[in-house]
């Protein structure tokens, strides 16, 4: 058992923007290959190319709420981003900065509601459901790893790592799926045995998040 | 890579300078966000009508923005959708107070950023209502795929929809005809090359020299099925047999047939196919009753053409023959 006291703190969220930025870009390549097999081929330098906009316009808000901070970043990645991801991983990060408005700190609870604030926004804005073969097959595995941590009094750190595991469990679990949404979904039976895109630079949400915020 | 350009990176900000230069009495141009509006825009007690998607469509859609068409169009970088900011800062710009028209292809970045432009507008008391095209008969429809592509009928509409807007008919109105549009239309695209993105500096894809693809999108996503180049005679038939049993179109229809180039195919070429596709609709019984050659909506230099019917009624020819004037297509004026 860690210490159940402790707290997400804004400067750890500003690292965490940091380090999946840092993750993006290391695998843009690999992002990209992925969304060749199945999609247009321009998931990682999309993505890279809005991270690096949000890298720029972190310093300016640094200083301000989480919620501030996490509604920059989503609107950084609406105007720069494109495509589908654009508005998906955008309204990710603006639900989320709906449940962090005037906060500094977030404990775990707050931060279990602010991944489904912004998991719920991601499903209403794409229509789509889980097993369709998207970033939803990794972050919901993640929210209920976070909820089942927290119901069994596991500490923040414990809570992470676990829904970093079932992230990554979702994405690996996306392989045999047939999209069903996005256009992948044009393939059919065809995107059977890729792992979806969307679903892999999610679980990196949680892998970075697990690295850096406890 | 062979291309009239100077840097990849600068192909959508130049050919949007060469817009503004080259028709100042029909459109501005607007930087950073990129978008282009008609030149007397806002228009008093008219629907605003704002259209785009990502470029190397051209004409679509920035060549269609001025009397008689649309209000505003934004360009997104090429073959990607545009984003939210764009969108909002048009529809701010085209609001003559009668509220605003989005439309839409159906592909999911286009319409995921739309519905956030859409959202976004709400908060600034902006009515807007979307309408999304989806005419395209190669992708199998199914409740469980992103649906088919919205293609060439999307010319058609933005004429047919933005008539009704000059008429300053109510956004319900407008909205309601552009729909009906969208369901009497059927379409089908095939490609003789693929294209290149100057970005990505390498084909799309990869099609040998004596083959085609049938069934293809607008940027170059895999058709129905790949074989040996065959007669105009035979390509026609593959293209117009799955619209016409689509609707289905039916003995003594009226319709405006518009055969489109992919970009790279000569009109020497198209109307080949045109003769053709009259003897097919002949032969049914379908009269043609207007026509639209030529490349309005096209995938950069790939060779190819699309083939679009539109079902017709009075109202519909009345709109199609009313006044345009924009960058791509004129009459009546």
């Amino acid at each position: 058992m860690g210490d159940k006291n402790m707290n997400i703190t804004r400067d750890k969220i500003i690292t965490w923007i940091e380090a999946f930025s840092a993750a993006i870009a290391e695998n843009k390549v690999y992002l990209t290959d992925l969304d060749s097999a199945i999609g247009d081929g321009d998931h990682g330098v999309n993505m890279d190319r809005g991270f690096q906009a949000v890298l720029t316009k972190l310093p300016s808000v640094s200083n301000q709420d989480i919620g501030a901070i996490l509604k920059v970043v989503g609107m950084t990645l609406v105007s720069t981003v494109g495509g589908a991801s654009g508005p998906l991983y955008g309204t990710f990060f603006i639900q989320m900065a709906r449940k962090t408005n005037g906060k500094l700190e977030l404990t775990l609870d707050d931060w279990i509601a602010t991944i489904e604030s912004g998991l719920d926004g991601v499903i209403r804005r794409g229509k789509a459901n889980p097993g369709d073969k998207t970033m939803i097959d990794s972050i919901l595995p993640a929210l209920e790893a976070l909820k089942t941590a927290a119901g069994n009094d596991k500490s923040l750190a414990e809570a992470l790592s676990a829904s970093a595991q079932a992230a990554h469990q979702g994405m690996e679990d996306t392989i045999p799926l047939v999209a069903k949404r996005g256009r992948a979904s044009y393939l059919g039976e065809r995107s059977a045995g890729h792992q979806d895109p969307g679903a892999t630079s999610s679980y990196l949400l949680f892998k970075t998040a697990a690295e850096v915020l406890p | 890579m062979k291309k009239l350009i100077n840097k990849p990176d600068d192909v959508v900000r130049e050919e949007l300078e060469g817009i503004q230069i080259a028709h100042p009495d029909m459109v501005k141009v607007f930087f950073d966000p990129n978008y282009i509006v008609r030149a007397d825009a806002p228009v008093e007690g008219k629907v605003g009508i704002v259209s785009g998607g990502g470029s190397g469509h051209e004409p679509l859609h920035g060549g269609f923005v001025g009397m008689g068409m649309l209000d505003a169009a934004c360009p997104g970088a090429v073959f990607t959708s545009p984003t939210p900011d764009q969108m909002l800062e048009a529809t701010k710009a085209v609001d003559g107070g009668a509220g605003v028209l989005h439309i839409v292809k159906n592909y999911t970045g286009d319409v995921l950023n739309f519905e956030m432009a859409a959202d976004l507008a709400a908060d600034e008391d902006i009515e807007v209502e979307a309408v999304v095209t989806n005419d395209d008969v190669a992708v199998q429809d199914s409740l469980y795929t992103a649906g088919r592509r919205g293609v060439g009928v999307t010319v058609l509409l933005e004429k047919i929809a933005g008539a009704a807007a000059e008429q300053k008919r109510p956004l319900k109105d407008v909205a309601e005809i552009a729909r009906r549009v969208n369901a009497q239309g059927r379409s089908m695209g095939m490609a003789l090359t693929s294209c290149t993105v100057p970005t990505a500096g390498k084909p799309t894809f990869d099609l040998p020299e004596d083959e085609m693809e049938i069934g293809i999108g607008i940027h170059g996503e895999p058709g129905r099925s790949r074989m040996k180049v065959k007669s105009a005679a035979e390509i026609t038939e593959m293209l117009a047999t799955p619209i016409l049993e689509d609707l289905p179109f039916e003995e003594s229809d009226e319709v405006l047939a518009f055969v489109n180039g992919m970009g790279g195919t000569p009109l020497i070429e198209l109307y080949i196919i045109y003769n053709e596709l009259s003897k097919i609709l002949d032969k049914r019984g379908i009269k043609i009753v207007r026509n639209l050659i030529g490349p309005y909506i096209t995938s950069l230099e790939m060779a190819g053409c699309s083939i679009t019917l539109l079902k017709m009624d009075e109202e519909l020819l009345h709109l199609w023959d009313a006044p345009v004037n924009v960058p791509a297509l004129r009459w009546g004026i």
